[in-house]
């Protein structure tokens, strides 16, 4: 297999083959990162070494750019079933493709909730009909995520699902938390658990500080996530249950988690490109496009989670791409539902204000977006090992481009980084071999 | 002023501030007046999009209109095709098109006001929007304040009660300390609003330290709801701990200005005594309210004083 690149490809009966030529090529699982080339033969990476000779069926020269495995992203809503009006498995993959991610992962929280086998079943098939990206569906942890009974989650790892979480919702029952996770027990599944203490958060629509009190909107403090993931990792520590923190967003919380990181508890993290980078100050009662759970908190916050980032307190980035219709955002605040879409300005987010101003080395960001992701959920992706498939994200760094809404593939419209200027972003997306130019 | 959206006392500058005041001391004579009715806003339509329960503001838009001669129209949150589920954008729209020159608005969100001015030409007027703003309610503090004190500045103004939940609250921190009055603000922590920081104002701890030699005391109306959601223990101990009353009142300066947004809830945020007591501006504040309307719409859709 390491030399298959040197069979001519009549000889080999090879039907397509594709050469990256010239890129620096980034794969944290292998610890590359070097200028050298990538084979790809009927969809699968076949060399990765420099100067290889081989006439390909296509060729792409990557010089100047960046190569690296495609993307993952573990927290999206793709809607899919019965919102459609927001986003579905085929606007949400072109949106995936745009932003240079080749995997993703759906939350249940559609309509009906994914809380069972079946659904299952039938969503990971309408993920291969798609078939324009890698498409894994996540479970919920319990029926309708109501929090009160548990979910069939055997059945439902029978049938595909590779995660579970009662995302969008804290699950306020401790005994039924407990119960999921020695539940999956030896299944190897992770929980991903969206936390705000519902108590604290009823009726809140920002972060509770300085600027909700001037503008009176109702507040969600750091406190209740702060409790919520608190409790979250004594019941991983207590059941030796695998937890992984939705979203981080509060200073506190980041703390928390590396604390019981310390202690040898198997929990991870993950946070989004909005709570790395912006804050409270720019909610205007005015415009929903700054309204999401969990809220965007202050300055320290935002520090906070980079340093958990750099330090491996949090292990990965998600979008937590939160597409809505146009008419369901354009509205008041207090009533417009929360979350945008975060596909297609995460990579330009975290290139423009975290890479190209030093705050974090590509490799490192790279790996959060490609081998921790895998290696937590026990993906097939977020390599470029030979024999693996050719998921391939090509990036150039230094391409300025401005956040356009009416250029989005996604369905929802408002994000608060529309408008935004950007450095970099991905110019081809390969997905088990087919290439995608985006530019 | 022309053509001005009002969405908060954070938009006004001191000198539009005390333009206003200056105007509606005019507006005042007119309303004790025999002949209420001046011709500045003939061929002027005025609609009041009242999505949220109100009386006197509404009234008070509402007459104010009339006193200067516009054609008003109002519109009540249960009669409006809101309640059909027409969008905020579409009612606005709509009202639009019908050729209306301002539209007073109340709603429960905050920023709707803003979005509103965001998406129709008329001049939008925030009667209310959720906790945020109040302008016509913190101009009418202010000018009944100066009426008496004859002045804003140097002031010791307390705003005690549900501060958290108060859009008055809001809108007089604005426009006190652009004037130059120090806020002190006081109440049941739950009901105070946490990380307030902003220059002027002062959070109390101790509910008798904002009382303490103040100039105004401006009492808040406690909504009922608030002790279900748990926000303090009953009616009755709020009053003894919280309540503004003659006694409580001796902390204050002696020539203690009082005022209160409306409707009281009597020996609860405060007592009768002090309603209908000496220092009481409250009834006057009402009339306040209609000639502060008129010089704000007469500022904004008139042009007068340019």
């Amino acid at each position: 297999m390491e030399n298959i690149w040197e069979i001519h490809k009549v000889h080999a009966n090879i039907k397509d083959s594709l050469l990256i030529k010239g890129g620096r090529v980034i794969d944290p699982a292998n610890n590359i990162d070097e200028i050298s080339d990538v084979l790809i033969i009927d969809g699968k990476i076949a060399a990765v070494k420099p100067d290889i000779n081989f006439e390909a069926h296509n060729e792409y020269n990557a010089a100047g750019k960046i190569v690296t495995p495609g993307l993952i992203d573990m927290h999206v809503h793709f809607r899919e079933p019965g919102q459609e009006a927001k986003e579905d498995f085929e606007s949400g993959s072109k949106a995936a493709v745009a932003g240079g991610f080749t995997t993703v992962a759906t939350m249940p929280n559609t309509s009906p909730v994914v809380d069972n086998a079946a659904l299952v079943r039938s969503m990971v098939q309408r993920a291969n009909d798609v078939g324009i990206i890698n498409i894994k569906i996540i479970g919920a942890v319990t029926k309708n995520q109501a929090g009160q009974e548990l979910a069939e989650m055997r059945d439902m790892i029978d049938a595909g699902a590779v995660a579970f979480s009662d995302d969008g919702k804290f699950d306020d029952n401790a005994k039924i938390f407990l119960n999921a996770l020695d539940y999956l027990s030896g299944t190897g599944k992770v929980i991903i658990c969206h936390e705000e203490e519902t108590s604290l958060v009823k009726e809140g629509v920002m972060n509770e500080g300085a600027r909700s009190a001037i503008l009176g909107l109702k507040g969600r403090p750091t406190v209740a996530e702060d409790i919520a993931v608190a409790r979250d990792c004594l019941l991983a520590e207590y059941t030796s249950g695998r937890v992984h923190i939705a979203h981080i967003s509060s200073a506190r919380s980041v703390e928390i988690v590396r604390d019981f990181k310390k202690r040898g508890v198997k929990v991870t993290a993950e946070v989004t490109p909005q709570h790395l980078t912006l804050t409270d100050e720019i909610v205007n009662p005015a415009d929903t496009s700054t309204k999401i759970n969990p809220p965007l908190r202050t300055k320290k916050d935002c520090e906070e989670c980079l340093k958990g980032l750099l330090d491996g307190t949090i292990d990965c980035i998600v979008t937590d791409h939160s597409p809505h219709a146009a008419e369901e955002k354009d509205r008041e605040y207090i009533y417009a539902p929360s979350g945008f879409p975060g596909l297609e300005t995460s990579l330009g987010i975290l290139l423009t204000d975290l890479y190209n101003k030093n705050k974090i080395p590509l490799p490192k960001l790279i790996s959060k977006m490609t081998y921790e992701p895998a290696k937590i959920f026990g993906l097939d992706a977020g390599t470029l090992s030979v024999g693996s498939w050719a998921d391939v994200t090509i990036i150039d760094t230094d391409l300025e481009w401005t956040v356009d809404a009416e250029k989005f593939y996604t369905r929802g419209s408002h994000s608060p980084f529309v408008g935004r200027k950007l450095k970099g972003r991905a110019v081809a997306t390969i997905v088990h071999g087919d290439l995608m130019k985006l530019l | 002023m022309f053509g001005k959206d009002i969405i908060g006392l954070e938009n006004f500058s001191p000198d539009e501030i005390r333009q206003v005041l200056k105007s509606a001391k005019e507006m005042k004579k007119i309303i004790r007046s025999d002949v209420k009715k001046l011709p500045n806003l003939r061929g002027k339509a005025i609609i009041n999009l009242f999505l949220e329960a109100s009386t006197r503001t509404r009234t008070s838009f509402e007459l104010a209109g009339k006193y200067l001669g516009a054609d008003v129209v109002s519109i009540n949150a249960g009669t409006s095709s809101i309640t059909k589920g027409e969008s905020l954008r579409d009612t606005l729209l709509t009202l639009e098109a019908m050729g209306v020159d301002c539209i007073v608005i109340r709603h429960k969100s905050e920023g709707a006001a803003e979005y509103a001015a965001q998406i129709v030409k008329p001049v939008i007027i925030n009667a209310g929007d959720g906790a945020h703003a109040h302008p016509s309610q913190g101009l009418l503090d202010l000018f009944t304040i100066e009426s008496h004190k004859g002045r804003l500045t140097g002031l010791k103004v307390a705003i005690v009660g549900d501060i958290l939940h108060s859009r008055v609250a809001r809108s007089d921190i604005f426009g006190l300390t652009k004037m130059g009055a120090e806020v002190h603000l006081a109440g049941p922590k739950t009901l105070l609003p946490r990380f307030f920081n902003f220059d002027g104002v002062t959070v109390h701890e101790n509910f008798e330290d904002a009382i303490k030699n103040a100039d105004v005391v401006n009492v808040l109306r406690i909504q009922l709801e608030r002790q279900q959601a748990g926000l303090f223990p009953s009616p009755r101990e709020y009053a003894r701990v919280f309540g503004i009353n003659d006694e409580r009142l001796k902390l204050a300066k002696d020539d203690v200005l009082i005022l209160h947004p409306g409707p009281q809830n009597k020996g609860l945020e405060i007592s009768n005594a002090v309603v209908y007591g000496e220092h009481s501006a409250i009834q006057e504040q009402v009339q306040n309210g209609v000639a502060v309307r008129m010089a704000l719409l007469d500022l904004t859709l008139n042009g007068a004083v340019k």
